[in-house]
């Protein structure tokens, strides 16, 4: 060791050999690990980690780092022009890619402003690492300019967080953080790095691998309860696949094509899981919950087995909780076990990754109950068939002005299915999520759990960069859209030509809904002024334009497809569409809040009937149902009463 | 009541932030600590917290499950009355003049707890066991009129040989 040093010496007399700023790095090259600033540190770690592309803004605590990060061609930073959208660009660059997206923020403000994005990856189960600068550590705790406890706010909204205050700690906790994000239930974790950490220097000592005692998740379900859930299904009449965005983040979709195909068994996907069955295929039933389709919603209440993979049993899905799914038995796999048991009690608990849970139902199915495999659960069928055909999709035309349902149906029908779709929260959420056909899994994205308004913009930015290949849509209202429109700058400067589908309905639309049919029509601060025959402020075709984008303006059905291939032609600058439809449109189906699935409203006023054939099939069904081994007479009485 | 109250043994990682973490969780899922005791273990790196919630067999669980998706809990284990020897320690001072002291100190005998300070018109009594031990002191005591109560949180450890610890670290 101690001839070292004066090799390191006697290279740097070499004049030619000599860089010309002598850093640490160079005096003591070959003498153990390179010397680095914290903020070199930093970038080294992402570069090690294959973080290609960071969101962020600069400001004083995270200057250290800026520099380094010009530096570097491994990393493309984007500049955003708001912490928020840095942070749901991330979540959109993960959520298109399966990747972990990476943010970057200063202190104080820049910090608070990335909460949201946090808080929203969290409920979503987003793989994201957010790096915020901090004041010096002798500040911490002084009220110093731009300190933020952020640490301590972010608590309950993230899956970890870390205090890094000596440079010698950086990449573990980066390889830590990454390690959590990415693994097991994926979240968004914080690592709030000090300045004095990015301006100090420490060997840069690269851990093999994360050193996490407490940190373990199961992946592999236990044999026991998979063989428990396998006879479940077997004997199931009515069985349903409840799929939720946990299939789409394990990356799951053929297990469940090949486990739904061989069982013969109906599938219904969650708000979070569009995509993760393709739309078109006949074993699925569509979108459950509060705006979900007649055979989704029907298909639960009439189960008797549920098959929940990835789900959460989630109040916009379940309604009022006690009268959900009523005469199902539960089979409820997910990775993360505080979610098991969490609101429905489960007949059979699995804790593991979706992909292994399929794959290994599948194989316990082939393996002990072969003949299950043949059934075809011919009267379920019917019924639910008989659902499908009656209980289609649909929408009311209002007349001059563009259909909402139309506008959103013709984009996904022009653009196709390997596109991206990102929406903002709201009416036009809903419709995205019912019109457009979803066909692969990583083309749905939308704030589901938090419900954030002006998700979509920044998401669509993010999954643009991660999927330059693809065409990405947001799919936004006019409220959503004036929360993060800031964004279409830092696209049209950094060529991310993404297209953005505004639904102009003038108003706070799902709002607006609301106090139609639950508060008189007294539209209490829902109108926007944006729309047709208002003062449009502001006017989307200018605001598009001044931040370098093409607009178009449609007010009228006949327009809409010449408008979206217009769109579609452009791929030199982003697109800003504003459809102008009437405020008056509203989402069916309905399960207004806190009510039982039962009352599923299709349209206002109009419940489902589920007498005369569509009865007759089911009650061929509960008559195969009683004739069960066991004679389950029970369920029997149950379902009838349930039926009317 | 007390059908309600559960103990929890907690091994953590001795890092800051921990029983922020810890505790945050708690607060927010509306459970009310009733009593919370952290100090070192045998092992440098570990922490134990021994709480004591009022809460229901089925939120505990949740909660339970919930605490254990921290980072930095490495163990839970619930102890279970039957099965676990448990101890807070509690200091009352109590006013008591010449007349009503000898009243007080037979009190405190028949509890088996200690006069540690005497003053003219008070005296401060530790005790140690089970909460409902000293709990039933206080209702002795209160009629002297209790002036302060500075309380321990329960610890509490396993009957018999077997370590939560070891446990936690082969596992």
């Amino acid at each position: 060791m101690a001839a070292k040093p004066s090799t390191a010496k006697d290279t740097g007399t070499q004049p030619a050999s000599a860089p010309v700023t002598a850093t640490p790095s160079s005096i003591r090259r070959n003498t153990g690990p390179e010397v680095l600033t914290g903020a070199q540190a930093i970038v080294r770690s992402l570069e090690k980690l294959e973080v290609d592309t960071v969101f962020g803004l600069p400001g004083g605590t995270i200057l250290p780092t800026y520099d380094p990060l010009f530096e570097t061609d491994k990393i493309r930073h984007i500049l955003v022009r708001h912490e928020q959208g840095a942070g749901h660009a991330a979540e959109g660059y993960a959520a298109a890619s399966g990747k972990l997206g990476v943010c970057i923020a200063t202190s104080g403000p820049g910090a608070t402003n990335l909460i949201t994005a946090l808080a929203d990856a969290h409920m979503d189960s987003v793989p994201m690492l957010a790096i915020t600068g901090q004041q010096a550590s002798s500040l911490l705790g002084t009220d110093a300019f731009q300190e933020a406890d952020i640490v301590g706010m972010t608590m309950p909204v993230t899956k970890h967080s870390f205090l890094v205050t000596r440079a010698e700690d950086i990449p573990a906790a980066l390889v830590n953080a990454h390690h959590i994000a990415t693994t097991g239930r994926p979240g968004p974790v914080l690592v709030d790095i000090t300045k004095d950490a990015q301006t100090g220097t420490a060997p840069f000592v690269w851990p093999e691998e994360p050193v996490l005692p407490g940190y373990r998740p199961i992946l592999k379900p236990h044999a026991k309860q998979i063989r428990e859930a396998a006879r479940l299904m077997s004997e199931a009449q009515r069985p349903v696949f409840y799929i939720g965005g946990g299939v789409i983040r394990s990356e799951a979709e053929k297990e469940l094509l090949r486990l739904a195909e061989a069982t013969n068994i109906p599938v219904v996907t969650t708000l979070m899981a569009r995509g993760a069955f393709p739309d078109s295929h006949q074993l699925h039933l569509g979108m459950p919950g509060m705006h979900g389709s007649v055979p989704a919603v029907t298909a639960f209440q009439k189960a008797d087995l549920l098959i929940a993979i990835g789900a959460r049993f989630d109040d916009r899905v379940t309604g009022k909780l006690d009268s959900f799914a009523p005469n199902a038995q539960v089979i409820h796999a997910d990775i993360d076990p505080a979610e098991i048991g969490k609101n429905r009690e489960v007949d059979v608990a699995i804790v593991g990754d979706a992909r292994e849970v399929l794959a290994e139902m599948l194989a316990e199915m082939r393996s002990k109950f072969p003949k299950a495999l043949e059934r075809q659960r011919e009267p379920w069928w019917r019924f639910l068939n008989r659902l499908k055909q009656t209980y289609p999709l649909g929408y009311e035309t209002h007349g001059e002005l563009c259909d909402p349902q139309y506008v959103i149906s013709r984009i996904s029908a022009l653009t196709g299915p390997e596109a991206v779709y990102a929406a903002g929260v709201g009416q036009h959420q809903m419709w995205a999520a019912q019109f457009i056909e979803f066909e692969r899994p990583k083309s749905w994205l939308n704030s589901g759990g938090l419900g954030t308004m002006g998700y979509s913009v920044p998401a669509a930015m993010g999954a643009k960069v991660s999927q330059p290949d693809r065409v990405v849509w947001a799919i936004d209202g006019d409220g959503c859209f004036q929360m993060t429109n800031q964004e279409l700058a830092t696209c049209a400067l950094n060529n991310i030509p993404i297209k953005v589908a505004i639904i102009n309905n003038s108003s706070l639309g799902m709002v607006r809904q609301w106090q139609t049919l639950f508060y008189d029509g007294r539209y209490s601060n829902t109108d926007l002024n944006t729309g047709h025959e208002t003062i449009r402020i502001p006017d989307f075709a200018k605001l598009a334009e001044a931040y370098g984008c093409e607009a178009i303006r449609v007010d009228r059905n006949e327009d809409v497809d010449a408008a979206i291939e217009k769109a579609l032609s452009i791929n030199d600058r982003p697109v800003v569409l504003d459809f102008t439809v009437p405020p008056d449109a509203m989402v069916w189906p309905m399960v207004a809040a806190g009510v039982s699935n039962d009352e599923i409203e299709y349209a206002r006023g109009i419940r489902p009937e589920f007498d005369g054939e569509g009865e007759e099939e089911a009650e061929a069904a509960i008559a195969e149902a009683g004739a069960n081994e066991d004679g389950t007479v029970r369920s029997v009485a149950q379902i009838e009463g349930g039926l009317e | 009541m007390n059908s309600s109250r559960h103990t929890l043994s907690v091994l953590v990682e001795n890092k800051p932030g921990v029983l922020t973490r810890f505790t945050g969780l708690i607060a927010r899922r509306g459970f009310n600590i009733h009593s919370l005791a952290v100090g070192v273990t045998e092992h440098e790196e570990l922490s134990r917290i021994t709480v004591v919630v009022d809460v229901n067999d089925v939120p505990l669980e949740q909660v339970t499950k919930q605490l254990n998706k921290l980072v930095n809990v490495i163990k839970i284990v619930e102890l279970e009355p039957e099965s676990s020897v448990r101890r807070a320690h509690i200091i009352y001072k109590v006013k008591a003049n010449a007349a009503t002291r000898p009243q007080v100190a037979s009190a405190v005998e028949m509890f088996r707890a200690k006069i540690v300070d005497v003053g003219p018109d008070s005296v401060s009594i530790e005790a140690t066991g089970e909460l409902g031990k000293v709990e039933a002191l206080r209702e002795v005591l209160e009629p002297f009129g209790i002036k302060e109560i500075v309380q321990s949180g329960t610890v509490a450890i396993g009957r018999g040989a077997k370590s939560i610890t070891d446990r936690a670290l082969r596992g």
